[in-house]
């Protein structure tokens, strides 16, 4: 049987997702030799092109050039994959999507000049069929690695996509909201990191976007009736992950 | 004689971001060179204006998934400085072990998988671990070995969680950092064995004059924090940059470049650390440069590879000391009151200086934020050097003329995804 044609594509981000890939150490070797690199532009110079049987792409899609190219990557795919946040809900990017033209224009430097850049910075699926979706900011190299495992073996993965609190109270911490007062994203955020940071004493800031059964607005009553304040809460949720449809919802109801 | 296209790269491979390269050839003048750089504007400096400075050092490591930890120093540096929060010794050393653990990962990762093929007449790291499966197993392992640094104190090796303004949310126990010991006993062998390899690579050179700015600190090799210097004898803090060094465009990139204000280009990054701070590095690695005969200052943008495979060195010996001097700090994080007013920082990513300014009000709300990055500082002296190599490159075939530009790019280690982040802003309507 022929090697799957592996295709890893760099739209509007930080490069952090692919990188996920590279530092896979351990298993890249093995990895690599069970694809056929058809392109991957950070990792080789050697390119042979469509069609992919798995294209993952990264970023948000926020230039005129962009809305063409993943169109025709997928065209040319089997298999789409949006990898992380900036794929999956538009990324730190997306919060342009809420200024004021005016106001961008004013601030532009140090001379006019346009940039080929669209007025909004959107999530893959605004744009084309996704199949599959690895969240966060970044993507967690172990989701990663399964989803290459199973997609090997001709199976689709499955990721549980409950709140973070789970992974928080299999780590022994003590409720930060609720003994400390302190806002955080946990229970509304999808598990995928391994509760870092609440594992830290700090509040889950929403890096794998919304969690299945997210329920904001009663969270968010719940925050403000012990003194959080709209505004902050509107802030933990223009993150990396704006552009899903629950934080998204939220930000442009509450302002 | 018309014109004639020497080399367009199109989208460029083994580096950070997209950007591609162009030589063309104009009658008698000095041929056109065009670094053009077509990865998205992110507008960050715009995004950040109303966030809180506490929200800053997670924002800015966004713009890089390669440097993170570089962004979030930057800014604590800035803020630390304008709160006036002077943080704990052990917290700042915990910094910058986490610090080295990317300079290891960035270089390692430079090195083997962007740069090397290059030297070898490769495509990829793939077809290196083809000929020496045990040589690229071995710089995985170094590579990792900065990871684990990273994910040690940071949570995780990109945008690591656990910064904050005042220091650090939880500081590991000494048992538990002393934990990364054994891994950097172990790879002892395999950064000889990378040296041995990275200095046995043919390189081309190429003699040029260029100004070096990197920073300075009197207590070690600027990593962290530091003055500004350059190879001019200039000695700045870190508010006077602006003042010295000016940001501009070119019609054809979406990145801004930097100049000095007196108008010539300047050159960051790993040769301008070895040039200017030589004597600081670890005794390691600069026996290691002795022995292949590696004396400041050093200009040839060829020799940054050797340059980083010394840094690895260094970055391990320091990071072996300092994770034997750790303890645990009394004070993780120190409170601290918001204050308006701008504040500067700066430290050295794997790639050079990184500079940043906040305009802060009363309430901790960002005003403004102005980010230079290494890549763009270096962007004309790429071009530069480009031109320089064209009589060789216009000499070579088709595939060496390619070659030979790219590496003369790639002696950058060019993040593009920091470069590019920065244009204030324009947005066209769909």
């Amino acid at each position: 049987m022929s090697k799957p044609r592996l295709g890893v594509f760099k739209f509007s981000s930080c490069d952090g997702c692919q990188l996920s890939i590279l530092d896979a150490e351990e298993e890249l070797l093995v990895l690599l030799d069970r694809v056929e690199l058809a392109e991957f532009l950070e990792a080789s110079s050697s390119s042979t092109g469509a069609p992919y049987d798995v294209a993952l792409v990264e970023g948000s899609v926020s230039t005129e050039e962009e809305v063409e190219k993943i169109v025709r990557i997928r065209k040319e795919s089997k298999m789409l994959v949006a990898l992380g946040a900036c794929a999956t809900s538009g990324g730190l990017q997306a919060l342009r999507n809420w200024s004021k033209l005016g106001l961008f224009e004013q601030a532009v430097y140090p001379e006019p000049k346009v940039a080929r850049a669209l007025e909004k910075a959107l999530p893959v699926r605004d744009f084309v069929t996704v199949d599959f979706e690895l969240r966060g900011c970044p993507v967690s190299k172990t989701q990663l690695l399964q989803f290459f495992a199973a997609t090997l073996r001709g199976t689709k993965p499955r990721f549980s996509a409950s709140a973070v609190c789970f992974e928080c109270k299999r780590a022994g911490n003590p409720c930060l909201v609720v003994a400390g007062g302190t806002p955080c994203l946990g229970p509304v955020t999808a598990s995928g990191c391994g509760a870092l940071c609440p594992s830290r004493a700090r509040g889950c800031y929403g890096c794998f976007g919304p969690s299945d059964d997210a329920n904001l607005d009663s969270y968010a009553s719940w925050l403000s009736a012990r003194g959080v304040d709209l505004s902050s809460i509107g802030l933990l949720l223009k993150g990396a992950n704006s552009q899903s449809p629950e934080f998204r919802r939220w930000i442009e109801k509450n302002g | 004689m018309a014109r004639r296209i020497v080399v367009d790269t199109g989208p460029m491979a083994r580096v950070e971001g997209e950007g591609s390269l162009s030589i063309v050839e104009q009658g008698a003048g000095s041929p056109e060179v065009k670094l053009n750089i077509f990865e998205p504007p992110r507008f960050f400096e715009a995004l950040l204006r109303g966030r809180r400075a506490e929200e800053v050092p997670d924002i800015v490591s966004r713009i890089c998934g390669i440097c993170p930890v570089a962004y979030q120093i930057s800014s604590l540096n800035a803020f630390e400085r304008l709160f006036g929060v002077e943080i704990d010794e052990q917290v700042r050393r915990l910094r910058r072990i986490l610090y080295y653990g990317e300079w290891i990962e960035s270089h390692a990762l430079h090195i083997f998988m962007l740069a090397a093929p290059d030297f070898m007449r490769v495509p990829d790291a793939i077809a290196i671990a083809k000929r020496d499966p045990k040589l690229v197993r071995e710089a995985l392992d170094l590579k990792r070995l900065g990871n684990s640094l990273m994910s040690a104190i940071g949570g995780r090796e990109i945008h690591p969680v656990s910064l904050k303004i005042g220091g650090i949310y939880k500081a590991p126990s000494k048992e538990a950092l002393a934990s990364v010991l054994p891994e950097l006993d172990r790879v002892r062998s395999s950064v000889q064995k990378m040296f041995a390899f990275v200095s046995s690579l043919e390189r081309p050179s190429l003699q040029r004059e260029a100004t070096l700015v990197c920073l300075c600190d009197p207590a070690r090799y600027a990593i962290d924090r530091g003055d500004i210097g350059s190879s001019e004898g200039l000695r700045l803090s870190p508010s006077d940059f602006e003042e010295n060094f000016e940001e501009y465009q070119v019609e054809y990139s979406n990145a801004l470049r930097s100049r000095t204000r007196t108008g010539g280009s300047y050159m960051v990054g790993p040769l301008a650390r070895f040039s200017l701070n030589y004597d600081q590095l670890s005794p390691a690695a600069r026996a290691l440069a002795k022995e292949i005969g590696l004396e400041p200052p050093l200009r040839d943008p060829f020799q940054s590879i050797l340059v980083r495979a010394l840094e690895i060195v260094h970055a391990l010996e320091e990071t072996r000391r300092e994770v034997k001097e750790y303890e645990e700090p009394v004070r993780p994080s120190i409170p601290y009151k918001v204050k308006a007013g701008t504040c500067y920082g700066v430290s050295e990513a794997p790639r050079g200086m990184l500079y940043h300014s906040y305009a802060v009000n009363g309430r901790g709300y960002i005003e403004k934020a102005k980010i230079v990055p290494p890549t763009a500082q270096n962007q004309a002296r790429m071009e530069d050097d480009v031109r320089l190599l064209t009589p060789r490159i216009l000499n070579s075939d088709v595939d060496e003329a390619r070659r030979l530009s790219e590496m003369a790019i790639r002696n950058y280690d060019p993040c593009i995804s920091c470069a590019t982040h920065f244009l204030r802003l324009d947005i066209r309507k769909a």
